[in-house]
């Protein structure tokens, strides 16, 4: 009974979203206050009813309802109770259903807090969320009900969730990474309402920078937590693979990072502005091409669910309807003329133009390289993969050509700057920086070229920030009203190129340092790595809750003393058969110590094992993290919160109609 | 360039890459190139599942025909079950290979969710499975008249993959060996 | 020049010279870091370059995987059924690699057609399971031990 509920709530989301699709634009359309007023109520409901199809999907599965195909194919019984609830979308179809369900919760979150927004605007940007969401759930409903029954035929039991999957990061790691993806929708819809109602002006990137800043934050949470999950649950160590799936996520980050900087420029001197529209849609339009790529089974990756050209070819469809309609509707509305405002080349106009074409060239190596296989495979040239090699040759030196110009950029005024200033405030730090980047390493026990320039950049972003924190604060009676005086927007830059500088730092420290011994072992057996001591003591076989599994206890010792007791198991799920190998991990600020079984080898108990030596390598997820918070920071600047009163909004309208 | 018409590179650009997108629909990245297609059938002489006698390639030759490999351990064996089923009752043989599996328990197995089969061949060791380049179950075969294998698909068989692949081919199969 | 005509023009001009450079580092990169999927008949037959990067994917031959007592060294022969290569690798193979499935090895030919392989992966499909891991599941499902193996 509970899914026939669901799948009826996602029949009445899918009208709504029809409805709110066509009624409000039309109300935008005729200048129709009914119509347009429809709008918020429409997008509260349509998340409702994706809430209530949600809920009853979660419920099917907590409950072991094997009849319905996706818990049969995707749970068990024996599998603990958060788990199941996660296994929710840990398939395809459950997690459409996540995607609709995010989809529907910004639309209800715009509709509920943009009281400020004109009603004709509002209504517009409704229209294409809902007409986003028409795509979904039709997708949904015509080729992936999550809701289909195995009737008869009901399984006593399920086939269990993927081992991979069961896994604590593996329960918020899509929502946050959806609430990322989808968020972009927010900067697409006002980009398209902006052109439909052609006014690009500085109003348009105000309205959407706010939703912009957190859809990246989450973004770059949930590409963090999955490079953080890969970490410990792949079981060797690496943290990025360029896999198809994970650079889905990426290029709409690396977009969605120069449509932040973009729309900066286009809010504070009205530059750039069909640039920008342009990006935002680039950065929604990605995100839909990662779901594709990852649904439609054209490129093979670890990630992969069962995929099928049916669904493929709907996605295809509803990807070229939205970007090839908004990049139409671009072409025929976007300003073709350049805007009358001038800057200097030495200000912060130009360098955030830098920021752009960094990024973007960076989104299309990216871009060029995942689909470089398809396009070969579709020219008959043979099947060819594209490995880490190629992404990591062409992102080094992207990323060190930003770096320079990014300590130039906080510092430096809008409009016109000098010369002169930017060598004043920033000898100093230019100096230590570089001395930093000579000395640092040498407190490891080789000198590494890369870890020098990595430490000498990060300490060069770093330096200037402070040095302009400095020169913002210095001015006050107490450092204490100093920096009160800052504003959010400040601080959410600050941190997250705080957090970029600390990323970059342990990237290149934990991949040029790390240490990695692949060896035999048996008990008793002893390794030296990195001066510490690994000692294999005993194995011994433990049981879970739906696994068996042996375990391999390690004790580590530097100098004699004990750091830390490791146990990497080597799991065997019993529903499905699955081998899995779970590392076990001794982390910290400075260096992780990481231990994962390989197999068995020959009689006598011994493994092969794979030690490892990290230093470093939580820098990154720090500085991931660092990130996010900036962007969520920046939603607290008092100037998106201004003009509340909805008056002024229905003014707007009076004033339109007129 | 009219400043206009450059806003459309974008729209041209998308188009390309959505052409090539099409193209990569219908290609398989996993597809393994399978060397088997339009060889005969191996030849084997293995019980028949819960019977004395032996069969033999030449008693499966004479009419197109599925060649099914499953087994009782297989999970996805189970989901398939009901739509040979099916496909049995319309008409088409099958022919089962019951592949590195226990003979009481298939028994068990046909007995409790129906026997959609002409015959099973007990492949207990995997000898003809490994003639065959089986590489696990569910695998099902086409086979024409002549004996001849015309398609193999790894994985179960569902609606789709009866009516958008193996029934087209079968019909076809069939017509051509009613005219000759 | 109007100053905004001019600077329009460094612009392109800066831009133009960033995508060249960048689209050379792409092809540079590119040149060195793909490699082609051949089938061991077509390694048999010397279609496939030796001491260039390429992958070769098949089953793992039933018997044929030979390790090491003392180290991490494993050989093993893929097979299209067809022809076989035989593949060396020193390292951990993945948790789904086992004789019977399917496997693809990275690396590069050397003069006896011997893969020298720098990376294996394991073939996988989540409906599609091989024999030897369904038995075993089934006999820890009712072992007391719980112990595979």
């Amino acid at each position: 009974m509970i899914p026939e509920i669901g799948h009826f709530a996602l029949i009445i989301a899918f009208c709504l979203s029809i409805i709110l699709a066509v009624i409000p634009s039309w109300g935008a359309w005729r200048r129709n206050t009914g119509a347009m007023a429809l709008a918020p109520g429409l997008a509260v409901g349509l998340m409702v009813f994706v809430g209530v199809s949600f809920a009853c999907l979660a419920t099917a599965f907590l409950q072991d309802d094997f009849s319905v195909k996706v818990v049969a194919s995707n749970s068990n019984s024996m599998l603990p109770p958060i788990y199941k609830f996660s296994a929710v979308w840990g398939n395809h179809e459950g997690s459409l259903l996540l995607w609709a369900l995010i989809l529907s919760l910004w639309t209800a979150a715009v509709a509920l807090f943009s009281g400020q927004l004109p009603l004709l605007v509002l209504s517009r940007v409704l229209s294409v969320m809902g007409a986003v969401a028409v795509g979904f759930l039709s997708f949904m409903l015509l080729t992936s009900n999550p809701f289909a029954r195995l009737l008869p035929g009901t399984p006593a039991d399920g086939n269990d969730l993927n081992p991979l999957l069961q896994d604590p990061g593996l329960i918020i790691h899509p929502p946050l990474l959806y609430m990322g993806y989808v968020g972009f929708s927010v900067a697409f819809a006002f980009a398209i309402a902006a052109l439909l109602g052609g006014r690009l002006d500085a109003s348009w990137a105000r309205w959407s920078r706010p939703w912009t800043n957190v859809a990246w934050g989450f973004l770059s949470l949930g590409i963090m937590l999955g490079s953080w999950w890969a970490y410990y649950e792949l079981g060797w160590g690496g943290w990025w693979f360029w896999d198809p799936v994970e650079n889905a996520s990426f290029m709409p980050w690396l977009a969605g990072t120069a449509l932040l900087h973009s729309l900066a420029a286009t809010e504070k001197r009205g530059l750039f502005k069909s640039w920008t529209v342009l990006l935002a849609i680039f950065a929604f339009s990605l995100s839909l091409l990662g779901t594709f790529l990852v649904r439609s089974g054209v490129l093979t990756s670890v990630h992969a669910f069962a995929t099928d050209p049916a669904r493929g070819l709907f996605i295809l469809v509803f990807l070229a309807l939205v970007v090839g309609g908004s990049l139409t509707l671009y072409a025929l509305r976007a300003p073709a003329v350049t805007s009358r405002v001038s800057f200097e080349w030495v200000s912060r106009e130009s360098l955030i133009l830098c920021n752009n074409v960094v990024f973007l060239v960076a989104t299309i190596t990216v871009l060029f390289g995942t689909l470089f296989p398809l396009i070969m495979d579709a020219l008959g040239g043979g099947k060819y993969s594209v490995g880490p090699p190629y992404f990591n040759a062409v992102f080094v030196p992207l990323m060190a050509l930003l770096a320079p110009f990014m300590g130039l950029g906080p510092v430096s005024r809008w409009k016109k700057d000098s010369t002169r200033r930017w060598r004043q405030e920033l000898a100093l730090p230019a100096v230590v920086a570089v001395l930093c980047g000579f000395t640092l390493p040498l407190f490891n026990a080789s000198y590494n070229l890369w870890v020098a320039l990595a430490v000498a950049l990060s300490a060069w972003l770093v330096l200037g920030l402070l040095r302009d924190l400095w020169y913002r604060v210095r001015g006050a009676a107490t450092l204490a009203t100093g920096l009160r005086r800052i504003t959010p927007s400040y601080w959410g830059m600050f941190l997250a190129h705080l957090g970029f500088a600390a990323c970059v730092t342990g990237i290149v420290a934990t991949s040029q340092y790390n240490i990695e011994h692949d060896l035999k072992m048996s008990p008793g057996d002893t390794e030296q790595l990195a001066g510490y001591e690994f000692t294999f003591i005993e194995l011994v076989p433990v049981r879970g809750p739906n696994f068996v599994a042996d375990e391999a206890r390690f004790e580590i010792r530097r100098d004699g003393e004990v750091v830390a007791r490791l146990a990497p198991q080597k799991r065997r799920y019993l529903a499905t058969g699955q081998v899995m190998t779970e590392a076990d991990i001794d982390g910290g600020l400075f260096r992780d110590l990481y231990v994962a079984m390989g197999e068995p080898i020959g009689e006598g108990g011994a493994w092969a094992m794979r030690l490892h030596y990290k230093p470093m390598v939580r820098w990154m997820w720090l500085g991931a993290i660092l990130m996010a918070l900036g962007g969520f920071t920046t939603v607290l600047d008092k100037r998106y919160r201004r003009q509340r009163s909805p008056a002024i909004a229905k003014g707007a309208v009076h004033v339109a109609q007129a | 360039m009219s400043p206009r018409l450059k806003l459309f590179i974008p729209l041209i650009l998308f188009t390309g890459m959505a052409l090539f997108l099409f193209r990569g629909l219908s290609l398989d990245p996993r597809e393994l190139p399978s060397a088997l297609i339009d060889r005969p059938l191996p030849d084997f002489n293995l019980p028949v599942l819960g019977q004395e006698r032996l069969l033999q390639r030449a008693d499966l030759v004479g009419e197109p025909a599925l060649l099914n490999v499953w087994a009782t351990w297989c999970v996805s064996c189970r989901v398939e079950h009901p739509y040979l089923l099916q496909i049995a009752a319309s008409g088409v043989p099958i022919y089962g290979i019951n592949y590195k599996d226990e003979d009481a328990a298939a028994a068990r197995w046909l007995a409790e969710l129906g026997d959609p089969y002409r015959a099973n061949i007990a492949d207990r060791e995997g000898s003809l499975g490994l003639d065959l380049g089986v590489y696990g179950a569910p695998e099902t075969y086409l086979v024409d008249a002549e004996g001849v294998i015309r398609y193999r698909h790894v994985g179960v068989v569902d609606e789709r993959v009866w009516q958008t692949i193996l029934q087209p081919m079968y019909q076809q199969l069939s017509a051509s060996g009613d005219r000759g | 020049m109007h100053p905004i005509r001019k600077q329009r023009l460094y612009l392109v001009l800066f831009i133009v010279l960033f995508s060249s450079a960048a689209a050379g580092l792409v092809m540079y990169a590119l040149s060195g870091n793909i490699n082609l999927f051949f089938p061991p008949a077509e390694v048999a037959r010397g279609m496939a370059p030796v001491g260039q990067p390429i992958r070769v994917g098949g089953m793992v031959v039933e018997n044929s995987v030979v390790r090491s007592d003392d180290s991490l060294a494993v050989a093993f022969e893929l097979t299209d059924y067809e022809a076989n290569v035989t593949v060396v690798y020193e390292g951990i193979l993945p948790d789904l690699f086992g004789e019977g499935q399917g496997a693809v090895a990275a690396g590069r030919l050397d003069e006896q057609g011997v893969l020298r392989a720098t990376e294996v992966l394991a073939k996988h499909d989540e409906n599609y399971m091989p024999p030897e891991v369904a038995h075993a599941l089934e006999q820890s499902g009712y072992d007391e031990k719980g112990k595979a193996q």
